[in-house]
C-alpha cells in the first residue's frame, strides 16, 4: 500500500496561522488524523478546490496537497516538512501550536 | 542611550494604527492575501510552518531593561513564553497570531520599539559591535552613527523599495566583532594619516547562494560625508540592480557585474553630483553632538577593580574562573568588564530565552549594568558595564537562571538559524543539529582544551546561520533519498581577516554530521601548534587532512 496515491490539503489558518487540514465533512481540523484522504488525482484536485475557495473567503492562507505515506492503519506526511507542520517543532520542548479556547 | 523624540513616538504609533486598520480590513476579507503580504512583511510579520512569526527590530543591538521586560511581557502575553535572539542582533517570536499582532505592536511602541525594517527589500535594521562604547579597543563609538542611519533610512522614500533587502554594518573597533566584511554595506571607523576619525568604505559582502566579502571603495571618508556618500551608493545600486531575477538582486552582484573600479567610480561620480547641484544631505555637527550625546559613557561612581577577591573567588570556583575566562571581555575604563550572557546552554536552542530569563537580564542590568543590554549576531545578550567588583554576585544571578554558561567563542557557542522546525524556506533542520553537537562537546574541560572554534549552521542556501564564515560550517541540504544532508565547509570567518569556507566533500547525513564535526575538531586539535587557531592551522595544513580523515571510510 505505501506506493498507492495518498494525499490531503493543508494550509495555515487566516486569523492565527494554525496549520489545518480538509476533513471529510468539509471543514478544517487542527490535526492531521482528522484530514481528508485523496484517493485518486480527481478527489484531490476537488479538494484543493475547496481549499482554494476557503481561501479566497478569507479563512486560510496557501492551501496545498502533501502526500502521505505509511499503511493505510498508520498514515504520516511523506515528508519531514509537514510531519514537523503537524506535530511541531522537534528541538525537544512541548511547542505544539494551541488551539484557542 | 537613545531615547525617541516626538517625531520618532509619532511615526511608531502612527505605524501601529495603520497596521492595525490593515489587519482589521485583512480579517474582515476586505483585502486579498496578495494585498496584504506585503503590509505585513513592512512590520515584520512573516507566515511561517506553524504560526505567523513576528521579527522585532533592536536597533544596533542596544536595549534598556525597560524594553527587556517588554519583550518578556510579549512573550508571556501573545506567545509560548520565550523569544529567538537573531543573527541581526533582532528577536524574533515564533507563535504568533494575526489577530493579536496589532497589540503586540503597540506593546512594543509604549517601550520605544517597532518591527519597522525587518523585513521587506528595505535599509534593514543596521547591526554593529555587542561591545560599543565599552570595548578596550575602540576607536569611537559606532551607535550615532548607526542612530543616525536609522534617521535616515526610516521610511526614506527612494529607498524603500531597493531591488532586494539592504544590510549595513558599522564597526568602531581594531578587532571587528560586527561581521562588516559580510554586509552590503560595511563601515569600519578608523584613523587617516592626518588623525582625523572617519570611515572605511565596504560594498557587496553577502552570504547566501553567492557569497562575497565585501571590497573597498573608499579608504577613508569624513564623517561628514556618511550620509551623502551612502545615498550616492544606493542610487547606483537602485539605479542598476536587477530587478528581473531575485538571485542576483543584491548589490553583491552588482559590484560582481561593474567590478569594483567602475561601481566605486559611479559613486564617486554621484557623490560628486550631489554636492555640484547641491542636492547632497548634509550631516550636521549640531544633530551629530545631539546624537552622540545620548550615547555618553556611563561611569560607575565606584568602579571596582576586582583584586584580590576576585582572584579568590576564582581560585575557589573553577566553574566561575571559567566562565571569566570565556564570558568576560576587558572594558576601555578600569575596574570595568563586558559580560556576555551564553544563551547556548548544552543541549539548548541556540539564541531562545525565556520570559524568565528575559526578565532576569534586566533585573541584572538594572542592579549592574546601567539598565543596558546589547544582543549579539551571534545570539547571546551582553551586560556592557559591569564593575569587575560585581562579576561574582552577576555570575550567581546567572546561574540561577540558567544563564551561566561558560562557552562564548568555544565549539558549543554555536550560531544557528530556526531552520525547518519553524522557517517556511529551510530545506533541513539545524537546531537540533547545534543541540547535539553541544551534548558532544558538553565538557566543559574539552572545550576549553580545544579552545575558540566558529560553527555556524544553516538550514538552507539563504544562510541566516552566516555557515559560509564559519571554522567549521553546515548547510543543510536535500539528499537524493529525501533525507537531511549537511554541507560542511572549513576556514571561514568573519572578522578583519574574513574569508569564505571551502567545501570539504560530499554532505553528511543526519545521522553522520555530529561525528564528522568531533572528525575535524580532532584533526585540528592533533595539528595544530602551540597558540594556533582552527584558521591558522587550516591555511598551513590545507584541507587534505580534513578530508582524509572525514572520509577515510569511503576511500576503503
Amino acid at each position: 500500500m505505501s506506493d498507492a496515491f495518498r494525499k490531503a490539503v493543508t494550509a495555515n489558518r487566516l486569523a492565527d496561522g494554525a496549520v489545518v487540514y480538509l476533513t471529510a465533512s468539509g471543514g478544517w481540523s487542527t490535526e492531521i488524523d482528522d484530514c481528508r484522504i485523496a484517493a485518486d488525482e480527481g478527489e484531490a484536485a476537488a479538494m484543493l478546490a475547496l481549499g482554494e475557495e476557503a481561501a479566497a473567503r478569507q479563512l486560510l492562507v496557501g492551501p496545498y496537497l502533501f502526500d502521505l505515506a505509511g499503511d493505510d492503519g498508520a498514515l504520516r506526511p511523506a515528508r519531514l516538512r509537514e510531519a514537523i507542520r503537524a506535530r511541531g517543532p522537534t528541538t525537544g520542548s512541548s511547542l505544539r501550536f494551541q488551539a484557542a479556547g | 542611550m537613545y531615547q525617541y523624540d516626538v517625531l520618532d513616538r509619532t511615526i511608531v504609533a502612527e505605524r501601529v494604527s495603520q497596521f492595525r486598520d490593515q489587519t482589521a480590513r485583512r480579517l474582515a476579507g476586505e483585502l486579498a492575501e496578495d494585498e496584504f503580504r506585503p503590509l505585513r512583511l513592512m512590520n515584520g510579520l512573516y507566515l511561517q510552518l506553524h504560526a505567523y512569526m513576528l521579527r522585532v527590530a533592536i536597533p544596533y543591538g542596544t536595549l534598556s531593561s525597560g524594553q527587556m521586560r517588554a519583550l518578556a511581557g510579549i512573550a508571556r502575553r501573545f506567545d509560548k513564553g520565550y523569544g529567538h535572539f537573531t543573527t541581526r542582533q533582532n528577536i524574533q517570536y515564533n507563535w504568533v497570531k494575526l489577530e493579536e499582532a496589532p497589540d503586540i505592536l503597540a506593546a512594543l511602541a509604549e517601550a520605544g520599539m517597532h518591527a519597522i525594517q525587518t523585513s521587506g527589500n528595505c535599509i534593514r535594521n543596521t547591526t554593529t559591535d555587542q561591545f560599543a562604547g565599552a570595548a578596550a579597543d575602540e576607536l569611537e563609538d559606532p551607535r550615532p552613527w548607526c542612530e543616525l542611519i536609522r534617521q535616515w533610512s526610516t521610511f526614506h522614500p527612494e529607498f524603500s523599495y531597493l531591488p532586494r533587502k539592504f544590510k549595513i554594518a558599522v564597526s568602531g573597533a581594531a578587532h571587528d566583532r560586527a561581521a562588516v566584511a559580510v554586509h552590503d554595506i560595511g563601515l569600519h571607523l578608523v584613523r587617516s594619516g592626518e588623525g582625523n576619525v572617519g570611515f572605511r568604505v565596504l560594498v557587496g559582502g553577502g552570504l547566501g547562494r553567492t557569497p562575497r566579502l565585501a571590497r573597498a571603495i573608499r579608504d577613508f571618508l569624513p564623517k561628514r560625508d556618511l550620509l551623502a556618500y551612502l545615498e550616492a551608493i544606493m542610487r547606483v545600486y537602485n539605479l542598476h540592480g536587477r530587478r528581473d531575477n531575485i538571485f542576483k538582486a543584491r548589490i553583491k552582484i552588482l559590484v560582481d557585474s561593474l567590478g569594483t573600479e567602475e561601481f566605486a567610480r559611479q559613486v564617486e561620480g554621484e557623490f560628486r553630483a550631489m554636492h555640484e547641484f547641491g542636492y547632497a544631505p548634509e550631516t550636521s555637527p549640531a544633530e551629530i553632538a545631539r546624537i552622540t550625546a545620548q550615547f555618553a559613557d556611563p561611569v560607575h561612581k565606584r568602579a571596582e577593580a576586582g583584586g584580590e577577591t576576585l582572584d579568590r573567588q576564582r581560585a575557589e570556583n573553577p566553574d566561575f574562573d571559567r566562565w571569566v575566562r570565556t564570558n568576560v571581555a576587558a572594558h576601555k575604563r578600569a575596574g570595568q568588564a563586558i559580560v556576555t550572557v551564553s544563551l547556548k546552554p548544552v543541549g539548548g536552542p541556540p539564541g531562545d530565552a525565556s520570559a524568565e530569563q528575559m526578565d532576569a537580564i534586566a533585573e541584572l542590568a538594572d542592579r549592574y549594568s546601567f539598565g543596558e543590554i546589547r544582543t549579539t549576531h551571534a545570539q547571546n545578550l551582553v551586560l556592557p558595564h559591569v564593575r569587575e567588583a560585581d562579576l561574582f554576585a552577576i555570575w550567581q544571578a546567572l546561574g540561577r537562571h540558567g544563564l551561566a554558561t561558560a562557552n562564548l567563542g568555544l565549539v558549543s557557542d554555536i550560531i544557528c538559524c530556526p531552520g525547518l522546525d519553524y522557517c517556511n524556506l529551510a530545506n533541513t533542520r539545524s537546531i537540533p543539529v547545534a543541540q547535539r553537537i553541544s551534548e558532544r562537546f558538553a565538557d566543559a574541560g574539552r572545550q576549553a582544551e580545544i579552545g575558540p572554534l566558529a560553527i555556524k549552521m544553516s538550514g538552507c542556501i539563504n544562510a541566516c546561520g552566516h555557515h559560509h564564515v564559519g571554522d567549521i560550517g553546515l548547510l543543510g541540504v536535500d539528499k537524493k533519498d529525501g533525507g537531511e544532508g549537511y554541507q560542511m565547509t572549513l576556514g571561514g570567518r568573519a572578522d578583519e581577516d574574513g574569508a569564505l569556507g571551502a567545501i570539504i566533500g560530499r554532505a553528511f547525513s543526519s545521522d553522520e554530521v555530529v561525528d564528522a564535526v568531533e572528525t575535524v575538531v580532532g584533526t585540528y586539535v592533533a595539528n595544530r601548534r602551540d597558540g594556533e587557531d582552527f584558521t591558522a592551522t587550516y591555511r598551513r595544513i590545507g584541507a587534505a587532512p580534513f578530508k582524509e580523515s572525514l572520509y577515510a571510510a569511503d576511500q576503503g
